[in-house]
């Protein structure tokens, strides 16, 4: 690429070590989306566990907030180039939902309103590496961030923290979610820079 | 999110494609319409770009880039029809 | 024994839309916030009216921008015209409002799209009235149509309803107003502040001023379309509930509300 145009040097893109490589650090929360903001109210709200064999485990709004939030500290990583660092969450812990359901399965796929899917491995979920998050920054998420709950798996390119989920269903294979089919890493590890195919 | 129009698709296909894909006629395969990609509802600010049925909001392609490579899907269309080069 | 002559032939569109570097020949401001510029393409293929073209702006560490824009000019010449409006928080448009200087290189990656375009009724046998309809900086592929109209002294009825702020946001006020003056039917809405004596007060456009200004749906108008995504899925649903098929309608909208 030899073109340079002249005078143009871009927006002030800051450099911090903490930032995985090809990420820069933003302060705003840039909002991508593939398709039109879900508008669900949480009285509507469900989300399921289906396991590899097909049972099911539901739970209402209240009934898994119930299950206990925390608070959660943490940098996210969009493949798109940007990066919040410590960024205050509040959710609750993959680990407590998912505490007392048997499965010998090993990976998960993630299902939102809307039709949205992305896959995780099913031990990247647990040990406290994972949350269905309801705030962000202090306020209930918007719609438009993934409300009124999305997935929290901040390890992983932030495609996977699927916005507005509604269950997991655990499968034996690793399939590929919907940005994995389209050409986006079947894993997702910022830090080893996998983005692409 | 807001979504733009299938002209948009128009930068990011001309270097694949011999034809103009947004004058091109596809079938969705979810609800059968069938009209020109120009019409798609496009979505732009997302990992990639995704054109979406206007009838009824089914995924009809997908563009994903890196620095040296495009991954395109056209699965959500039965087929695409293009005029003939006289 | 010799062939005959070879007939000439129209190059595939993938050997017309090309990456190309144009040269700015002339950048004037047009309103307060938007800038006209005319970039001289020495390998510019043409292009119909409404197409757009994507400009690609390199920083010296290799980071790019991109942006698409409608082109203002059509035809063969290899002189396109864009009018940019700078948008608060945009990445490409402040810089070629603000920093862009007369003899400045751009990429070019263009001419694009088939869908949103106007050819003239000599080419396409279509006899039908044609409606426009613009959202602010949403004219300017309006402007290109209307000139190639007024070039070809194309028969063809055409009408342009301009919806704007306030009247310093008019694009090219003084060539619309001598095509209004030569059968252009021109109609402006001012949603904030109206001209001085205007007979209505400013306000947003509503599906009554809509039903006044523009071609009934009876005429089986082609319609297009051009502005941020609110006005342009306002406007179309009020056009189908007039009565307008969605065949007929067009729209080329480019984000925002």
């Amino acid at each position: 690429m030899s073109f340079i145009t002249r005078g143009f040097s871009g927006r002030n893109r800051e450099r911090d070590p903490r930032l995985p490589p090809g990420q820069t650090k933003v302060e705003d929360w840039p909002v991508l989306s593939a398709g039109p903001t879900p508008k669900i109210d949480t009285a509507d709200w469900s989300f399921t566990v289906t396991t590899e064999t097909g049972a099911q485990t539901h739970w209402s709004w209240d009934e898994l907030r119930a299950l206990g939030i925390e608070d959660i500290t943490t940098d996210i990583h969009c493949v798109t180039h940007w990066s919040k660092l410590e960024m205050p969450w509040r959710g609750v812990p993959i680990d407590k939902i998912l505490a007392g359901i048997p499965t010998k399965a090993k990976y998960v796929m993630a299902h939102s309103y809307g039709g949205y899917t992305t896959n995780v491995p099913l031990d990247e979920l647990l040990n406290g590496q994972a949350w269905v998050a309801f705030e962000a920054e202090g306020a209930p998420l918007d719609p438009e961030h993934g409300g009124p709950a999305r997935l929290l798996v901040p390890h992983l390119y932030f495609w996977k923290s699927a916005k507005w989920v509604n269950g997991l269903t655990l499968m034996d294979g690793n399939d590929p979610g919907f940005w994995e089919q389209a050409g986006y890493n079947l894993h997702g590890d910022p830090w080893k820079e996998e983005r692409y195919w | 999110m807001n979504h733009v129009d299938g002209n948009a698709l128009a930068g990011q296909l001309s270097d694949l494609f011999a034809f103009d894909l947004t004058t091109a006629v596809g079938r969705c395969i979810n609800c059968g319409t069938s009209g020109m990609l120009g019409a798609a509802m496009v979505y732009q600010a997302a990992p990639g770009t995704v054109a979406r049925c206007p009838h009824c909001g089914a995924v009809l392609a997908t563009i994903v880039e890196s620095d040296d490579r495009i991954w395109l899907s056209l699965a959500g269309l039965t087929a695409i029809e293009v005029p003939k080069p006289a | 024994m010799s062939a005959p002559p070879a007939e000439p032939v129209e190059p595939p569109a993938a050997a017309r839309t090309a990456w190309r570097v144009g040269t700015v020949v002339e950048a004037r401001p047009e309103t307060s916030s938007a800038r006209r510029l005319v970039i001289d393409v020495p390998d510019w293929p043409g292009n119909d009216a409404g197409q757009h073209l994507d400009v690609r702006l390199t920083a010296p560490d290799g980071y790019q921008a991109q942006r698409s824009y409608s082109i203002a000019s059509s035809g063969s010449g290899t002189r396109i015209e864009l009018a940019v409006d700078q948008l608060p928080d945009g990445e490409v448009s402040p810089f070629l409002v603000e920093d862009v200087m007369v003899g400045d290189k751009l990429e070019l990656h263009g001419p694009l799209g088939g869908y949103f375009i106007w050819m003239p009724q000599a080419d396409t046998h279509d006899p039908r009235p044609v409606q426009l309809i613009a959202g602010g900086s949403g004219v300017v592929p309006f402007l290109a149509m209307v000139r190639a109209h007024a070039e070809a002294a194309d028969p063809t009825p055409f009408r342009l309803l301009y919806a704007v702020r306030q009247p310093d946001d008019v694009f090219y006020r003084q060539e619309l107003t001598q095509l209004a003056a030569n059968g252009l039917q021109l109609d402006f809405v001012y949603s904030r502040t109206a001209p001085r004596d205007w007979p209505v007060p400013a306000g947003r456009i509503t599906k009554d001023a809509l039903a006044g200004f523009a071609i009934p749906a009876s005429e089986k108008p082609r319609v297009f379309i051009c502005g941020s995504t609110g006005f342009v899925e306002l406007v179309a649903g009020w056009l189908i509930e007039l009565g307008h098929a969605a065949g007929d309608i067009r729209t080329e909208r480019f984000g925002g509300k």
